[in-house]
């Protein structure tokens, strides 16, 4: 493992109208960590990351993405974007596409890929979420749980260095979040970047080597999920993580 | 029998106008499509001043009457430029067409959930990729029944270039009644040419709409 970052992030702002929701955010992520972002509802979350792969425009502060600075002006924004793979809470596949077209839109309109590769790198990643029987179907004729994996294998198919996941569960019926989760653990395994925004305590304590906890646009507390579960710094993280662990289980097995 | 074989020479004669009729409709829809989808899209994704720009467009085009669209067209404009009645009169009726058609589109592109913009974005396309790939081929789906409302309408709007002398099935169905003072008989074969047209690009459009159905 090397010591540069595959992510830094350095006093990030961000503003919407008069309503600040980032007021200065600072962190890293290495190569093959995963990272869980907590933290109550409308904490910026979901804008950090949007911010990331730069959906949204930071006002202030930088982010580096390996050895490139994505924050500079001039930046190819879509080249970042292809290394960087987005998972969104409502999905949004392309609802035109079947599972597999889906897949392979991004290598051959991005990547230029030709399109017998595409169509064997797209079933490959379908493979990878386990939905090769699915290829042909259209997104409404998937469940919940179906279409995530979709968009999965969708960001994984280019070759992202970092997957964002931004509360990839929470839009799905509970029968439905074991599928997603086990994907995600697997990709882990396999040694991908991950940052991930969730509610998912099982994940987290499971999964993350690293869990931060933001409240109102700051970083309150980071470590291990081993500090923050039983030995965290601070009493808001205490009752926070206590209230969140209450409502959706700290035991990832118990959903199967 | 004379009356029958009168009858079959009318619709003959009435018929040889319904190409010319075909020819200005898909003219001025293919016309109106083309430029409706360019206006939609500035119109949604284009700078302030493109925006404002289509916006105002399509509301002078909208407010004037189409038969004065093909005026200017025929007595103004083809008085520079070499324009047949038969263009003119396509173009007008396109022109006018457009402004509507950019209406449909606009309505159909705000529809498609903005999510779809963002994941493209995500997987790296441009701007232009992304509302070419992913935004359009899901509008368009969804503008064909607003989309063949129009069709019908241009369809029969197609008559109004009959004034600038363009011989289609109303101008023909005219000089019938005027030769044989049967007004009934020559408009009421005009009106059921334009009745079977109609409902057979209805027919066709409701094919196509089933066809691509967007599912969401």
């Amino acid at each position: 493992m090397s010591d540069q970052p595959i992510l830094r992030i350095d006093d990030l702002h961000k503003k919407y109208q008069q309503t600040e929701v980032i007021k200065g955010i600072s962190f890293d992520v290495q190569e093959k960590e995963v990272v869980v972002i907590i933290g109550p509802s409308g904490t910026g979350k979901s804008t950090l990351l949007r911010c990331i792969n730069l959906l949204t425009r930071p006002d202030q502060g930088r982010i580096w993405l390996e050895d490139l600075e994505i924050t500079a002006p001039h930046t190819n924004v879509d080249k970042v974007r292809q290394r960087i793979g987005m998972v969104f809470q409502e999905f949004n596949l392309f609802n035109h596409m079947t599972a597999l077209q889906n897949v392979t839109i991004g290598m051959t309109k991005v990547l230029k890929m030709d399109r017998e590769e595409a169509h064997k790198q797209g079933m490959w990643e379908l493979e990878r979420v386990g939905l090769v029987d699915r290829a042909d179907h259209y997104p409404a004729q998937l469940s919940g749980g179906q279409k995530q994996r979709v968009a999965i294998a969708r960001a994984l198919g280019m070759n992202p260095h970092i997957m964002l996941f931004d509360e990839p569960t929470s839009a799905l019926d509970p029968e439905l979040i074991g599928e997603v989760l086990s994907v995600m653990q697997k990709l882990a395994r396999e040694g991908m970047t991950m940052l991930v925004v969730s509610h998912e305590m099982g994940f987290a304590r499971e999964v993350s080597n690293r869990i931060i906890f933001m409240e109102s646009g700051y970083i309150v507390e980071q470590g291990s999920p081993n500090k923050l579960f039983y030995n965290p710094e601070f009493e808001r993280t205490r009752s926070f993580l206590g209230k969140i662990s209450e409502l959706y289980g700290e035991n990832q097995e118990s959903k199967g | 029998m004379e009356f029958l074989q009168d009858l079959w020479l009318l619709i003959q004669y009435l018929l040889a106008g319904t190409g010319v009729t075909l020819g200005v409709t898909v003219i001025a829809l293919t016309t109106g499509f083309l430029v409706g989808v360019l206006l939609a899209t500035g119109r949604v994704y284009g700078s302030p001043a493109l925006s404002a720009f289509t916006a105002i467009y399509s509301l002078v085009i909208r407010a004037v009457p189409v038969i004065v669209v093909i005026f200017i067209l025929y007595f103004v404009i083809a008085r520079f430029v070499d324009l047949s009645p038969f263009l003119s009169g396509s173009i007008a009726l396109g022109i006018a067409s457009s402004a509507y058609q950019s209406e449909v589109f606009r309505g159909a592109i705000i529809s498609v959930p903005q999510g779809q913009m963002l994941a493209a974005r995500a997987v790296g396309m441009s701007r232009i990729a992304a509302i070419r790939y992913i935004i359009l081929p899901q509008a368009l789906r969804l503008a064909i029944p607003p989309w063949s409302n129009e069709a019908a309408i241009v369809l029969k709007d197609s008559s109004l270039v009959y004034v600038i002398g363009v011989a289609e099935i109303l101008r023909r169905a005219e000089y019938v009644s005027a030769r044989t003072l049967e007004p009934f008989l020559a408009f009421g074969a005009a009106a059921l040419i334009y009745f079977l047209l109609t409902f057979l690009t209805n027919r066709g459009l409701d094919w196509l709409e089933r066809r691509y159905r967007l599912l969401m």
